[in-house]
Order: C-alpha cells, then structure tokens, then sequence
C-alpha cells in the first residue's frame, strides 16, 4: 500500500492525467475544465444579465458530474489516502518562502498564510483569495481554456493558440512569484 | 444515468492531482521558482504521451466508444486573446496556487478558503463576457 499513501512521482501523475483525457474523448466528450465556470453561471442564473449565458447547461451536465468527481476525489485522497500531507519542496524554496514570511512551508498541502479560517476573514486574506480566483475565472475564458484546455490538450495536439497561452500562463505567474508575491506579503 | 461514469473519471482525475501534490500551492511556487522539476515533469510527460495518444486518435487507430474517428476542436486563433488571457490567468494561478480542476478538488478536501476563489473565478468568467466586445481578441 505505501506506494499508494507515498506522494506520486511525476511519471506516475504525468501518463495518469493523459488517461483521463483519452477516457473524456473516448466517450465523446473533451477535456476542459474552465467550461465549467460558465456552466455554473448559467446555472446561477447569470443569464438574467448576458445572453451568453441563456445557454442549457444540461448540454455540459457532464462536465458538472466531472466536478463532483473531482470534490469526491478531493475528499477520498484527503482522508484515506494521504496519511503525511508533506509536501518535499526544495530547501531553497523553504527559504525563500521565510523570507516572504511564510511559515512551515511544505508542512501541508496549502500555507496557512493564504488558506487558514484566519486568514480568509481578515480583510487582506479575503481579497487575495477572491483577486486570485477572479483573475483564474476571467483570463481561462479570455484564453479560452486553462491548464487542461491549453497546456495539456492544446500542446498535445500542436495548437500554436495553447502554446501562446501557455507562454502567457507562465508571463504572468513568473510576474506574480518574483514581483507581486514580495509586495503582497 | 449514462453520464454517470464521468464522476468515476472526475474521481480518478482529483485523486491523481491530490497524490502528485499538484494541487499545493507551494508546488506551483516552486515551479516558477524553475526550484523543482517535479511540475514541469507532470505536464511534460502528460503532454509527451498526450502527443502519442493524439497521434493513434488522428490515424484513426483509436476510435471513440461509438466506433467513430476522434477529431478534437480546435482552439480559438488569435494572439491577443491567447497572450493577455493568458497572462491574467498566470497571474491568478500563481497566487491561488490552483487552476479550476485543483480549485474543486481543495474544496473536497476540506479547505474553506477555496469557497472565495471559487467565487471569484466564476465572477471572472461572468466579467469576462460582460467586457468580452470591448477587449481585444
């Protein structure tokens, strides 16, 4: 069993990923998960205010029950599957992070610093994490897909527009981890 | 209820990001910090083998459940789309530290916190369509 309860090495995850999108295109569907924040939205109602949104979300119900998938998975991992949430980040990492402030980094999957009760009501916290999730919702769907659409799918199949995007995933976090990052915290 | 396999895949899919750490922000730090090979290994080597897979699809070697040639859509053109989106999305990941899939598989996991980037991305998508006309594509 400890080769399940162990962290995954990359060659492991890597092909794993791949088999989960051929069993997306196998049954006629494809693999993207930004798609579903505008699902949700039609589903919140959002058509109210932009017809693009007056769409029949049950046409992506399926992508839906991915995501219930992906909080079930969520769940199992988190309680019978990773007894030793360490991450082994590197030592340079681990300092670099002190330095920002950040304490433990590594100690578990997520910095208290950014995702703790504590946190997310100070009024700083809370506009982090919403700034953050904004900017994830707005530029997947300028993009046109995120990390699944793009980088995984685009690149896999020799699309100049994923590969532009993956350029520019990587302009932006590199802006936010090496400018933005020492500012906010 | 045909459609309930794909809660199956979503399970497989949240449990291989949990497994391989993709979903701790301090790995996606790390990443653009070129201090780990360990993410660059996750997507190279699903890209890698994304390229092989793609290939038997485009032959016509591996068809779909129905017997039929798999074609994947093609991605939307143009670069200011593809480039400033980008950028917004980047810089996003880099601060949440999660991309859409790993957002809902931290909120399976228990973290509250998420809820608010959960919120925020879809008030993004909800932007981004109100401004959709007004921006450069």
């Amino acid at each position: 069993m400890d080769f399940i309860l162990d962290p995954w090495p990359w060659y492991v995850a890597g092909p794993l990923i791949t088999f989960v999108m051929f069993l997306l295109f196998y049954f006629g569907k494809k693999f993207g998960v930004s798609t579903n924040l505008e699902t949700i939205c039609s589903l919140g109602g959002a058509g109210k205010f932009n017809d693009f949104f007056k769409t029949d979300w049950k046409k992506n119900s399926w992508n839906l029950l991915f995501v219930v998938g992906l909080i079930i998975g969520g769940f199992i991992s988190s309680q019978w599957l990773t007894p030793n949430e360490t991450v082994a980040i590197s030592q340079q990492t681990i300092q670099d992070l002190s330095d920002l402030g950040f304490q433990n980094a590594g100690a578990q999957y997520l910095p208290d610093e950014i995702f703790s009760i504590e946190t997310m009501f100070s009024l700083k916290g809370f506009l982090i994490l919403l700034i953050a999730g904004i900017l994830v919702g707005f530029g997947s769907r300028y993009a046109g897909g995120c990390t699944s659409g793009h980088a995984i799918t685009g690149l896999s199949n020799l699309e100049i527009p994923s590969l532009i995007s993956v350029i520019g995933f990587f302009i932006g976090g590199l802006i936010m981890t090496w400018l933005l990052l020492p500012l906010i915290f | 209820m045909k459609n309930i396999k794909f809660i199956l895949f979503g399970i497989l899919f949240g449990i291989v990001l949990s497994k391989a750490e993709i979903i701790s922000w301090y790995r996606i730090y790390e990443m653009f910090k070129f201090q780990s090979f360990h993410m660059y290994g996750v997507i190279g080597s699903a890209v890698i083998t994304g390229m092989i897979l793609f290939y038997f699809f485009r032959k016509g070697s591996i068809k779909n459940y129905l017997g039929n040639k798999i074609e994947i859509e093609p991605k939307k053109k143009g670069f200011s789309r593809n480039i400033l989106g980008g950028i917004i999305f980047g810089l996003g990941w880099a601060l949440a530290g999660a991309c859409p899939g790993p957002m809902f598989i931290i909120l399976g996991k228990g973290a509250m916190a998420i809820v608010i980037v959960i919120l925020g991305a879809l008030i993004g998508a909800f932007l981004y369509h109100g401004v959709k006309n007004k921006i450069p594509h």
